[in-house]
């Protein structure tokens, strides 16, 4: 048995090219990351300070917790490098892909946040780096395909299947099966075989960890409700972790709700990305969670307005802590995502990505009953977004959207 | 049938091992049915065997194969499209009439999935019980397969493991140890497809093999090479380098894909790979 083994879930489910790179970076977390050998946290934790912008500001929100009646705080890793959360992992693994002597870094993409946050890292690392995007999110997420051009990184789409992150990840795989011998592969969430569910999160940590001392000193006392995201799990792990042993603090994951959480069998399509709350136990991309398929244990086509949270699978670990009831997972659809992002950017001036709209939509929908303090987590920023939501709210007609008639002359039709 | 059939398959030294995705209906998918899919995979698999196939290996197509390169990715897609599943596949083998060994190639999650219960042990029995001798998980390292070896050994299919360029010692033993029918030796890094030479790698891992096979007497296996194997003169060259048969996949997908005169491509490539692996094996025993 290997290890990596949240309850049933983990595993390393990978070809055997791969097992011998896998077996060195188990064993360079071990020395490197949990050891601190060479002084390698250290220098990660200076780095995330200078390049980083550590640590993040909480802050409380005013209008929101006058409209929910509770109080609630915002741990904002959108002002972090880069605009999301996605930089602790990225610059976590690049340098750690450095410590290893890996002379090449390879990376999938969903948002393209962890994209830029990689090709960020590489830059500032001087490693040569190529990112793996599903085509359908290359157009979705133009501005990020820039900024990891403008990073000097090449960007490669993929035409595979539906090209969102699931194809990325497949494909990036298939690079690594080539170049596993010179080449570190920076996965993007607490996903892939272990080490990376155990390793991504303890980079991520740093949110939670903060976030909680910052509780203890702001509040002198934790909060009642922790809220997240949840696509892979990258930040709704980073967040949890400092506060599963804090058995009064309730932990939320909020999962893309998409369309509709119907699934279509037939046509091996789920209109959503709600794997937690939707999805059954499979082995996908190295390990053994909880994934959106049919009966055939084909993996099916996942949709989220949000190219973040928009994939078929979920870190083993949130399976397993979903299942212990340690953590509440609950979809939020797309309409009521895109209308938080509105609310947020009105009411608070965060104008927030659109993966993090489905936690402040989940807001909306139980703000009343999250007890008496709430810290969720801000994973990222919009900038990336706007194209998207301008087109999807006017689509919808969104009561929540500004007046976006000055867009429409040539709108539509794109 | 079962394990001793596969080891059996490799007696005259030089075995010729070709791929196909089953159910894949080439080019053209608009006529085509999951009945008529079926029906042609079989007539494929003949014209193999007729050309001299020893062992033949047809995969069971998975919507994410992240061992294979474009070739065999298009075919996955177009098998899927066509309707293939895994009930559909073992009533396929079922309905072959060859006396090869069949081996299922593909990937963990639909033979976990398969049968009203989660657990590979369904799959297994079914797939025994259809005449599938054994089975290759490319995605499922030694680390993860003590439940499948379980119910391998309990319906006798063969568990053939991948031993990669990459792999030293230390896993060569464990794959040893517990793989049964051949050992599938991967000729180069990279994922499956045909390639024009074959690799330095391919060389450097049988002796590395052949090295640990003469310090541990115990554990011994056929051998057989694939990825980017695709002529009689590669397969000549690496049966030479000491491989014990060749795997040959993308090659042939490729003249199912192309959609023309398949069965008698198929058998004109089929005899040119076999009779390259016995030139091969000839020229290494001379
Ligand atoms: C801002 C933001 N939040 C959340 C996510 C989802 O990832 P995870 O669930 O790993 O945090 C992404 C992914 O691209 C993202 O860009």
């Amino acid at each position: 048995m290997s290890g990596g083994q949240y309850g049933r879930f983990g595993g390393q489910y990978v070809p055997e090219a791969l097992m011998p790179a896998i077996d060195e970076l188990t064993d360079a977390y071990q020395r490197y990351v949990l050891e601190n050998e060479a002084g390698f946290m250290d220098d990660l934790a200076e780095r995330l300070e200078t390049f980083g912008g550590r640590p993040t500001p909480l802050q409380y929100a005013d209008q929101l917790s006058d409209r929910y009646d509770i109080d609630v705080y915002l741990k904002r890793e959108d002002l972090l490098h880069g605009g999301a959360h996605k930089l602790n992992n990225a610059l976590g693994q690049v340098l750690l892909a450095r410590y290893m002597g890996k002379e090449r870094i390879i990376a999938e993409t969903g948002a393209g946040q962890h994209g830029t946050a990689t090709t960020m890292a590489c830059a500032h690392l001087g490693m040569p780096c190529e990112v793996y995007m599903g085509r359908r999110d290359v157009n979705r997420q133009r501005p990020n395909v820039f900024r990891m051009r403008l990073n000097g990184a090449s960007v490669t789409p993929v035409d595979i299947g539906r090209g969102t992150l699931k194809e990325a990840i497949s494909e990036t795989m298939r690079d690594w099966a080539g170049s596993v011998e010179t080449t570190h592969y920076v996965i993007g969430s607490v996903v892939g075989p272990h080490p990376y569910p155990d390793l991504v999160r303890e980079f991520q940590s740093v949110i939670g960890s903060e976030a909680r001392d910052q509780c203890l000193e702001k509040l002198g006392e934790l909060p009642d409700a922790v809220v997240a995201c949840a696509g892979g799990g990258s930040n709704a792990m980073g967040t949890y972790d400092a506060f599963l042993e804090d058995e009064s603090v309730d932990l939320y994951a909020v999962e893309a709700g998409g369309d509709s959480l119907e699934i279509d069998r037939e046509a091996g399509v789920a209109p959503n990305s709600a794997t937690l709350s939707t999805g059954t136990e499979g082995v996908l991309h190295g390990s053994r969670t909880k994934v959106l398929q049919d009966d055939d244990g084909q993996i099916m086509e996942s949709h989220s307005v949000s190219s973040g949270l928009d994939y078929a699978g979920v870190g083993p670990e949130l399976a397993h802590l979903a299942e212990e009831g340690r953590l509440a997972a609950t979809p939020v659809d797309d309409e009521a995502a895109l209308a938080a992002f509105h609310r947020l950017s009105q009411l608070e001036g965060i104008i927030p990505a659109l993966e993090t709209a489905h936690a402040f939509g989940f807001l909306e929908e139980r703000g009343d009953d999250l007890g008496d303090t709430a810290v969720i987590t801000v994973s990222g920023r919009g900038d990336k977004d706007l194209e998207s939501v301008i087109e999807e709210s006017f689509k919808r007609d969104l009561p929540e959207a500004p007046d976006l008639s000055l867009f429409t002359t040539d709108q539509g039709g794109r | 049938m079962g394990v001793d059939a596969i080891r059996a398959a490799f007696e005259d030294g030089a075995a010729f091992i070709p791929y196909l995705a089953a159910g894949d209906p080439g080019g053209d998918l608009s006529n085509s049915t999951p009945e008529s899919a079926m029906a042609a995979t079989a007539d494929y698999v003949s014209a193999l065997v007729d050309a001299g196939a020893d062992v033949v290996e047809l995969g069971l197509p998975f919507s994410e194969p992240i061992a294979d390169g474009p070739t065999i990715q298009s075919a996955t897609v177009r098998a899927l499209q066509a309707g293939m599943t895994p009930p559909r596949y073992l009533e396929l083998v079922e309905s072959l009439d060859v006396d090869v060994p069949i081996v299922a190639m593909t990937y963990y999650n639909p033979i976990y999935r398969y049968g009203e219960r989660d657990g590979v042990g369904p799959f297994v029995e079914a797939a025994a019980a259809a005449g599938v001798d054994g089975l290759i998980i490319p995605d499922l390292p030694v680390e993860e397969s003590a439940p499948l070896e379980r119910a391998c050994r309990e319906h006798d299919v063969a568990l053939i493991f991948i031993a990669a360029p990459t792999t030293r010692e230390d896993r060569l033993r464990a794959i040893m140890q517990r793989g049964t029918g051949y050992l599938y030796v991967q000729a180069r890094l990279g994922t499956t497809g045909a390639s024009r030479s074959v690799s330095d790698q391919t060389k450097h891992t049988l002796d590395r093999i052949a090295a640990y096979e003469a310090s541990e007497r115990h554990a011994r296996l056929p051998k057989a090479v694939g990825f980017g194997i695709s002529t009689g003169e590669q397969a000549a060259t690496v049966v030479g380098a000491g491989a014990d048969g060749v795997i040959v996949g993308s090659a042939l997908v490729d003249i199912v894909a192309e959609g023309e005169d398949v069965v008698a491509s198929l058998e004109e490539l089929g005899r040119e790979l076999k009779a390259g692996a016995r030139a091969g094996f000839d020229r290494r025993t001379q």
